[in-house]
């Protein structure tokens, strides 16, 4: 079961082709930025809608271009955080939490919300604006926001690239046993290779818009299937 | 000064107030559209409704007398219908100036509604929210100032109207001679003394809602 991707799409002269699956892990897409990494998690969403393809989580189709199905982004069980975040300048730390469960029934949402605050460790700031608060905490909120409505697959793109290295392994921690609690697919963007070799239960190389290799971050590693992975994993050397 | 001008006055902010009240119904649904949908004719849409601010009124007026006078393209059956017609009475000042002022609302919320970060609204999307949710508690929010300023400004622009509203309401004492078109009239029979009241009040409003407009649009503009 679990998630199944395969797309198509050409969009500005650039050209995406993929095709992968994945379970209740921690995938992790890396590859250089324009490599089509974050374009693929906007088309599993329905942010973008594919040339050709198929979208299809545990069992439930999403997207099918055979088929004509299509289901509006809305109404996808996708959990998505944005690189930069997204949060919204003009609601509270709590407003944005709760406007992540826009289906939930009123008497519910604030349990739901105050339950997420907790756990994400946001005590004390509910009424604080996002400009108000560190950039881990912005992240926490994001986080916190695109899981209350319980999502039964998270996409992350590059969530972590705006933070400084300490709070980045704080971070990461945070998402090994985020992972763990929620046990759904997570798909994680990278062009961070420490962050993937760290994170990755599995890893799909990019470049160009086609996948070079996919598999455990140890096999990738040290078997890489051909000049450009083996540039890719060498060249940025992983920070410690 | 005497009960003219308090009608003209008078006449002028009723008018504003319900052109800009139009303005602000009708014209947020289409900025929205300019700056977020993407279809054939949009820019021509744009151009339509904003040709008024670089037309000369008069050829503004001449339009709408054609399309809304009693044997114009709309006039025509709404007079058969109804046997009354826009033309010279307060109401065709209040065409005059919705469509005069139109454009000052559309562009400068098209262009607070295109800097909301493309983002923002994926984001609201990927968490359930309609794009009406999504326009109505992100984008329309986060497009305030811009909103606010073309509000005033059209506002403004309705209060001044001249060209367009002589064509299509006259200029009938008592009636229609909003404080435009009513300096018009004094300056022409040489009443100046009359005439200075609502020359320097047009000039101050004018000049506090252009401040205020100011000090929405300085993050957005």
């Amino acid at each position: 079961m679990g998630l199944q991707v395969r797309l198509k799409k050409k969009l500005n002269g650039f050209s995406l082709d993929s095709d992968w699956e994945t379970g209740n892990e921690l995938t992790v897409l890396f590859g250089f930025s324009g490599a089509g990494k974050s374009m693929t998690l906007q088309l599993i969403a329905g942010l973008l809608e594919p040339d050709e393809g198929r979208v299809v989580l545990e069992g439930t189709v999403y997207y099918d271009s055979a088929t004509g199905v299509d289901v509006p982004p809305q109404s996808r069980p996708f959990g998505y955080v944005f690189q930069d975040l997204a949060l919204f300048p003009h609601m509270t730390v709590i407003g944005n939490i709760i406007y992540g469960a826009p289906a939930v029934p009123k008497h519910d949402k604030m349990d739901r919300a105050r339950d997420m605050v907790r756990s994400f460790k946001l005590a004390g700031l509910e009424d604080r604006y996002p400009h108000e608060i560190s950039g881990g905490q912005r992240q926490r909120v994001a986080f916190a926001r695109a899981l209350i409505r319980q999502p039964r697959a998270l996409l992350l793109d590059e969530p972590f690239s705006a933070l400084d290295h300490p709070l980045r392994l704080g971070m990461r921690q945070f998402l090994r046993e985020l992972r763990t609690d929620f046990n759904i697919p997570v798909v994680l963007v990278t062009h961070d290779l420490s962050e993937a070799l760290m994170l990755a239960d599995t890893m799909i190389v990019y470049s160009h818009g086609r996948i070079m290799q996919k598999g455990a971050p140890d096999a990738v590693m040290n078997n890489p299937v051909n000049d450009e992975v083996k540039l890719l994993v060498g060249s940025s050397a992983p920070e410690l | 000064m005497d009960e003219s001008v308090f009608f003209s006055i008078r006449l002028s902010l009723q008018v504003a107030a319900v052109a800009t009240a139009l303005i602000v119904l009708t014209g947020l649904p289409v900025a929205y559209m300019l700056a977020r949908k993407d279809f054939r004719g949009r820019e021509v849409l744009d151009v339509i409704c904003t040709i008024p601010l670089v037309l000369p009124p008069t050829v503004t007026g001449y339009y709408l007398i054609i399309l809304f006078g009693r044997n114009g393209f709309i006039g025509k059956y709404l007079y058969a219908l109804t046997g009354w017609s826009i033309m010279f009475t307060w109401y065709a000042a209040v065409l005059a100036s919705y469509v005069v002022a139109l454009p000052l609302l559309i562009k400068i919320a098209r262009a607070a509604m295109e800097s909301v970060d493309r983002s923002l609204v994926n984001a609201s999307y990927t968490l359930g929210h309609s794009e009406l949710s999504t326009a109505l508690r992100v984008i329309l929010p986060l497009a305030k100032r811009g909103i606010v300023a073309g509000t005033v400004l059209s506002f403004a622009r309705a209060m001044g109207e001249f060209g367009a509203t002589l064509m299509l309401a006259g200029n009938l004492p008592g009636k229609t001679d909003t404080m435009p078109l009513a300096i018009y009239s004094l300056a022409g029979s040489g009443e100046w003394s009359q005439a200075h009241g609502m020359v320097l009040l047009l000039t101050l409003l004018s000049g506090i809602f252009l401040y205020i407009a100011n000090r929405y649009s300085r993050r957005i503009i």
